[in-house]
Formats: C-alpha cells, structure tokens, sequence
C-alpha cells in the first residue's frame, strides 16, 4: 500500500499507512454496534446526503449549513496522522478534510467561547446501536478552544483520497490525534462553541476511567489495562506508546502546568 | 469427546492462516479462548445440577473432560497473553499486581492448576474422596473469578458477562437447594450424592 505520492507536509507522520480494508473494516462506532465489525456491515444504513451540521452556541453567526457547502469553504487537504485507541491498539490513517482551526475562524466565536462541543447524529434508524442504551445517545465530544485551534486538529470527510466511508464516519468527523480516538467524534450534525467545558459521552459513561482531555499518555495506565504499549494493526507484536502518541513536541505545550495525572 | 472439544483449536488455527480473525488477530483468539474457557467451566458446573434435577448419570462421567477442557483453553488463553506481552514476565507480575481484571482471571488460572493435577483415580485415592472433594470446590472460586475477570475486561456492554454470571449464580442456587437438608423434612441427601 503506497498512498500518499504526495511529499508529506509538517504535520503527516512518514509511518506506513494501515491497508485500507483494515481501516474501513475493523471499527469503534457503537451507533452501529458493539462489534469492531457492526459498523463495516451496517454502515449502508447511514444516509450522508443531505446531511446539515447546526453551528450554534459562542458564534457571532448561528446557522445550519449543508455539508457539501462547508467542505466547500476550505482547500482540502491529506493529513497521514497515528490513531491510538485507549483499547491499545492503533492505525495509521489517511485523512482527507480541513483544519478545525480554520472552521472555527470563520465561526467568529464570541469572547465568552472557551469549548467546542460536537454532537453526533441521533437517528436508531439509521444508528441501529441506538436502540440499546448502551451509551447515552447521541455521542457527544469536545475540545478546549485552545485545543480545537492547534493545527494538528483536523475535521475529515475523507479516507485514502476517497469519500469517508459510514463506519469510519461520514460524513464529517473530528481527527484529533494527540487523544485517545474515543475523542474523535464521528458523523457530527453540530458544532456548539460554549462557555463551560462539555460533558462528554464516555467521560459520563465512567468517569474514573475516561477523562474529559483523554491525551495519549503511557505513564497514566486505564485503570484495568496497561497504556504504556499498543498494537499497531497489522502487527502481532507491540510497540511502545508514546506521550501524546508522538505529537508531544507539537501539543505538550497545551498543557503546561496542568496535572496530567489528575486531568487524565 | 475430548476431540470434539479440542475443535474450537483447529478452527482458531485455521482462522488465524486464512486471514479470518480480522485486523486484530490476537486480540479475537485471546478473546474467544477465554469464552471457551468460561464456557466449558460452565458446563463442567452444570453436570452435577444436571443429574439432580434429572437423575441422569451421563453428564457425571463427562465432567472431568469438561473441566481439564476449560483448564487446557485457559492456558492457552494465558499462552496467548503472554505471547501478546513479548513474554515480558515484569510486564505481566505488573498487570497481575496492579490491574484486579488480570488478578482475578490470573488467580482463576491458578486455582485451576491443582485441579488439573488432581482429575485421576489415582489422584482422588491418594487424597481421600472428602479432601479430593473438598479441594475440587475450588472449581466454585474459578469459575467466579473468571466470570468477574470477563466483567471487567468488555469495555462497556456487560449483557454477555452478566449473561455467565446468572447462569453461574443459577447453578450455585440448585446445588444449595439441594444441599439444604432441613428445608427438605423427611429427606437425606442421597448418599450417591457426591458434594463438588
């Protein structure tokens, strides 16, 4: 698997890229399921189209806008970044899309906007896992402003130069991957800039064992497995992980003078 | 029996050459090593319920098979995690010591072994049938552990494991029933009855 020809840019990680049929068919989307496999064989129930995203909350300009016409504000762009899940394994994944940051620019956030809370699409119909309550729906994630404006924060439409496949999900989805992949929302139907920080799906499933920052850091274990190692899919053995799953010298400074341990 | 039993091996190796584990082989084969594990445990402590609500003798004489099945599934499940662990013995007494999940599911292995060791006639001759029973009651302590060990280990659904646990805890219910001599006036325990 050769993707990207393209010389890599300041922020895409020269490791090989996980093939393309192990990212689209081995997936944490509990709208569609519990199993890594629900979301690949249930995704063609997800209609993309039309699909609009409501931006509201700390905005100068409050609106709904159809997805085809936000992608179309901004050039977009391959980022090749590293995906750690806090279950311990991890990809390697060729993300089409556009900074956050330059999203949230151009929402004109208000002096009182210090969190951006994305919401996910709340539809059992299409979100079969929606009909258990085995999370409470819809899924709901957010970053500190700060955070949502670093350049490595990424919203992806995109996989592999191809449109972004349901499980992996369409049609919009966050790319932040210094965080757990838990933090990477998939599917957001909204974007709300707010003043406190948001409560967060698996920060509310179980506290103790999801923080609201969720930053990859071998040193803090889950209370019930090891962080300090992951699998790369495609790999049998393990490899060390590595604070802010390598990003440290560009994110590190997010955090100066922050508990890390406490703010896990 | 014991070759119908070793069947799930042969299709786990068979899924593992053609590629049908799926992206994250390991961790499948650490996963359904350790259902099989449980599940044969189950089954092992479903005999004796099993023969007094029926009277049938034929799931007494298949009960050693099951159990030395679920031990022999929980050493390869436990293979497999070390294998997954570069057989780092620090990295494993870390995860034993620190983490209950692998405690509880470390302990049940362990408790098995004396088990394993102790499923001959020799074996039950050699102790005295009372203290063979007695010892073999550890199977109780296993089977618990591993139900907990599952519990913890799914991330969030706990349907399945709560599934084990009542099925378990259902099992323990008729044996203690059974057990309970003055609830039942007028009726000893069959001496047959083997206590396990």
């Amino acid at each position: 698997f050769t993707r990207p020809a393209r010389p890599l840019g300041p922020y895409d990680t020269s490791e090989a890229v996980t093939p393309y049929a192990q990212a689209t068919s081995y997936n944490n989307f509990y709208e569609f399921g519990l199993d890594k496999g629900d979301p690949a064989r249930l995704a063609g129930s997800l209609k993309t189209r039309p699909w609009t995203v409501r931006i509201d909350g700390e905005v100068r300009k409050p609106m709904t806008v159809d997805i085809d016409t936000l992608q179309g504000w901004f050039p977009l762009e391959d980022r090749v970044y590293r995906m750690r899940c806090v279950e311990g394994w991890s990809m390697v994944m060729p993300w089409l899309g556009f900074p956050l940051a330059a999203l949230i620019r151009r929402l004109e956030p208000t002096s009182k906007a210090k969190y951006v809370q994305f919401t996910a699409l709340l539809d059992p119909k299409q979100f079969p896992g929606q009909r258990q309550a085995v999370l409470k729906w819809p899924y709901v994630e957010g970053l500190r402003l700060d955070e949502a404006l670093h350049p490595l924060a990424f919203m992806a439409v995109g996989l592999d130069g191809r449109v972004l496949p349901g499980q992996n999900g369409a049609p919009l989805r966050l790319a932040v991957p210094w965080k757990y992949g838990f933090k990477s929302i998939k599917s957001v139907v909204r974007i709300t800039l707010t003043e406190k920080q948001p409560q967060t799906t698996w920060a509310l499933a179980a506290p103790q064992e999801y923080g609201f920052y969720a930053n990859v850091n071998p040193a803090v274990p889950h209370p019930r497995w090891s962080q300090a190692t992951e699998r790369r899919i495609g790999e049998l053995g393990r490899r060390k992980t590595l604070p802010f799953n390598g990003y440290a010298e560009q994110v590190a400074g997010l955090y100066n003078g922050m508990d890390l341990r406490r703010y896990f | 029996m014991t070759v119908g039993g070793l069947l799930p091996v042969a299709v786990l190796l068979l899924d593992a050459a053609t590629g049908q584990l799926g992206a994250n082989p390991i961790q499948r084969a650490t996963l359904q090593t350790g259902l099989l594990t449980l599940a044969l445990l189950v089954l092992s402590l479903a005999c004796t319920p099993l023969r007094l609500l029926t009277g049938w003798t034929w799931p007494a004489r298949i009960r050693k098979t099951l159990g030395l099945l679920a031990f022999g599934y929980a050493a390869l499940h436990f293979l497999i995690y070390l294998f997954d662990h570069g057989f780092d013995l620090s990295l494993m007494t870390e995860d034993v010591l620190e983490r209950p999940f692998i405690t509880a599911g470390f302990t049940a292995l362990l408790l098995l072994v004396p088990l394993a060791l102790t499923s001959t006639p020799r074996a039950v001759k050699r102790l005295g049938f009372q203290r063979w029973t007695r010892l073999h009651q550890l199977a109780y302590v296993a089977v618990s552990l591993g139900a907990l060990h599952y519990y913890w280990g799914v991330k969030k659904d706990h349907t399945q494991p709560l599934i084990y646990a009542a099925v378990i805890a259902g099992l323990f219910l008729i044996r203690l029933a059974r057990r309970a001599p003055n609830r039942r006036p007028g009726r000893t325990r069959p001496r047959t009855a083997a206590p396990d």
